[in-house]
């Protein structure tokens, strides 16, 4: 039943940078949807090769460095960004048999570790372009993910209190009865909410801010290596959502159709629910942002971990 | 056999912290100490301890480190900085210290080969987050009181710094 | 907090609005007459050329895109060439209105993309069009002929006579 692991490791990665490519078409057609307009519509039946296009031409646009960059640093920065999420991906349970390392025993704390470390992406690219824009991008950058990490570790703690364990599969398995959005409601919007901002997606994409600071963190960023962002991003997305259907909605578990397919639908729901956030939300200011983190869902996750327990203590047996 | 991610993890730590020492430009040593760190967790890993690991890596690697990174990036060190770290590398600077440590390394092995070697290290099971979480509130309970005492006084001088002092200014630091 | 969902539900429902894009190649969209888009030299109803190479459209240029020579023949003037820089030219229409003619025109066509540049350089020949254009009984020599070495005003070729401004009767 089980496949064999390189198959899964290589089937999972080029499924998943497939979807990110498909993800820069599908977004620009749904926002075109949101918004009266058509989006990318030319390229192939209904703009779906508009993927490929963009693919090929940044693929064989210059590679350039800025003279005044640290080019070490600066060439590192895109790749820490693709491969935390990469890696990230690992611990997600797809079906109950097809999963990289769905039971490793803390595979939610990986998850966070994983964003913990996705951060150096954004903030050395940052510091590597030596530009004022850049600079400024990254040091929002590392405040907002810092600050929204420890949202997204408290916030998934009811989670983890109520099935009891860090492993994937086991919390799939733990909402075979109620997913867990109903009796963690709080939590799973905290948890969204986090998840925006640490994949730094627009309502929260200060570290971009194109009104004010250019670009943000990839001012700099030309050809694959500003790719690499941009499929980060969007990866980043899928994450988080994947990450939402296995704490929240109950994983693969569905009735009648397969579960790989249950997954797919819930996540891609959910990667549509982002787009949306995006076509219709303005941008916060970098304080409103912050002040929204320190003083609303601070102390609403701690309400959730404090009430969780208290239920959880009350109806424990014996 | 089963050793060898745990030679592997901890020669990478040990060359990474010299090029911690070594670099000139600070977030290049910084880089290095997060790679020493992450390193780290590969050991605990390695010695059956993925819960110490990934705390390594989310609080160490993830959040301080981070900050130190964002420090850096806000002093704005320049050329003039890079050299004088260079001139700091000057063997006459760095001689001392270094046969003192390596007097201290010579000192830890040798009473480190006095120590018998436990069978412990054979039949060692991984230690899950449950049994860490069951130890870290039964056993240790006071030192976790204790931790958080300190954190909150950290928490309460935080906020004591960053108020906004008699109503001047946005509040914003 | 109730308006952020709002704007979410809004924002959904914008999904089954007809989209306002209208797509080009495929679907044009209706230009009025007097757009002002692709100039053009008319003729006169005899097929004559309008234009009397006055230079007030090369005048009246805002951007200088307009180019020409007198030439004259039987004391009429023409323009020897007639030259329209369409890389500069900015479709203000200020040479229509400056042309005491009717010669110069700008028409509802604005698909004049080239990959080479020079290309945009429209000569007489290219500027020139076979019909009267907007205005289709209008010649200018009928109303405001000049003298010309043997023949008075109104005497030469497809020429009306003179109104005489001191009568009443039409």
């Amino acid at each position: 039943m089980t496949a064999p692991m390189p198959v899964i490791i290589g089937v999972t990665l080029v499924v998943l940078l497939g979807l990110a490519t498909f993800l820069t078409w599908f977004e620009r057609r749904l926002l075109g949807l949101w918004q009266d307009r058509y989006g990318p519509n030319r390229v192939g039946p209904g703009g779906i090769l508009q993927a490929v296009a963009d693919g090929i031409k940044i693929l064989f646009k210059q590679d350039w460095i800025p003279p005044f960059a640290d080019r070490g640093v600066f060439v590192l920065a895109p790749a820490i960004g693709m491969m935390t999420v990469l890696l990230s991906f690992g611990v997600v349970p797809v079906t109950a048999f097809w999963s990289i390392a769905g039971d490793l025993n803390v595979g939610l704390l990986f998850v966070l570790a994983m964003m913990g470390m996705g951060v150096y992406g954004v903030v050395l690219a940052g510091w590597a372009s030596n530009s004022k824009y850049a600079l400024l991008g990254g040091m929002r950058a590392a405040a907002q993910m810092i600050s929204y990490e420890v949202f997204m570790g408290l916030s998934v703690l009811g989670v983890v209190m109520q099935a009891g364990s860090f492993t994937m599969r086991d919390i799939v398995l733990a909402q075979s009865g109620l997913w867990f959005v109903v009796p963690q409601a709080l939590g799973c919007a905290v948890f969204t909410l986090a998840g925006i901002a640490e994949t730094h997606r627009l309502p929260f994409d200060l570290p971009e801010g194109e009104n004010e600071l250019g670009a943000g963190f990839h001012t700099e960023y030309s050809g694959m290596k500003f790719g690499i962002f941009f499929l980060a991003e969007y990866a980043g997305v899928v994450l988080i959502s994947a990450l939402l259907v296995t704490l929240y909605l109950g994983g693969w578990q569905g009735p009648l159709l397969p579960p790989a397919l249950w997954f797919a639908l819930k996540t891609g729901a959910l990667v549509c629910l982002f787009i949306l956030l995006r076509a219709a939300l303005p941008r916060p200011r970098y304080d409103q942002l912050m002040a929204l983190g320190w003083k609303i869902l601070l102390p609403l996750s701690l309400i959730n971990i404090a009430a969780t327990g208290a239920i959880l203590l009350l109806h424990a047996p014996g | 056999m089963s050793d060898l991610p745990f030679i592997l993890f901890s020669l990478v730590a040990a060359v990474a912290a010299i090029m911690v020492v070594t670099r000139a430009v600070a977030v290049h040593a910084l880089l290095y100490l997060v790679v020493v760190l992450l390193s780290l967790a590969g050991v605990f890993f390695a010695l059956g301890a993925p819960f110490a690991a990934m705390l390594e890596v989310i609080i160490y690697a993830g959040a301080v480190m981070v900050l130190f990174v964002f420090v850096v990036m806000m002093l704005n060190l320049g050329r003039s900085d890079r050299d004088r770290e260079r001139h700091w590398m000057a063997p006459a600077v760095w001689i001392g210290p270094a046969l003192l440590s390596g007097l201290l390394l010579i000192a830890l092995c040798t009473t480190l080969r006095t120590i018998p070697p436990t069978a412990a290290s054979d039949t060692m099971a991984p230690i899950g987050p449950q049994s860490v979480g069951l130890l870290l509130y039964g056993p240790y309970v006071l030192s976790v009181e204790l931790a958080s005492f300190l954190l909150l006084a950290g928490l309460v001088s935080a906020f004591h710094i960053g108020r906004n002092i008699r109503g001047t200014g946005t509040g914003e630091p | 907090m109730f308006g952020i969902l709002r704007t979410l539900w809004l924002t959904f429902l914008h999904a089954g609005h007809r989209r306002v894009t209208v797509g080009y190649p495929e679907h044009k969209p209706p230009l009025p007459p007097r757009y002002r888009g692709r100039i053009i030299l008319s003729r006169d109803p005899d097929g004559m050329e309008r234009c009397v190479a006055c230079n007030l459209c090369a005048v009246a240029c805002p951007v200088d895109c307009i180019s020409l020579q007198k030439a004259e023949q039987d004391g009429r003037w023409y323009p020897d060439y007639f030259r329209i820089n369409f890389s500069r030219c900015i479709f203000c229409g200020m040479c229509e209105e400056a042309c005491p003619t009717y010669a110069i025109q700008l028409t509802p066509d604005f698909e004049m993309s080239e990959y080479l540049r020079p290309n945009l350089v429209y000569e007489k020949e290219d500027l020139l069009i076979s019909g009267t254009g907007k205005y289709p009984d209008y010649s200018f020599f009928r109303v405001a002929g000049v003298k010309i070495p043997g023949k008075d005003k109104g005497e030469a070729e497809r020429e009306a006579a003179p109104i005489d401004l001191h009568t009443l009767l039409p």
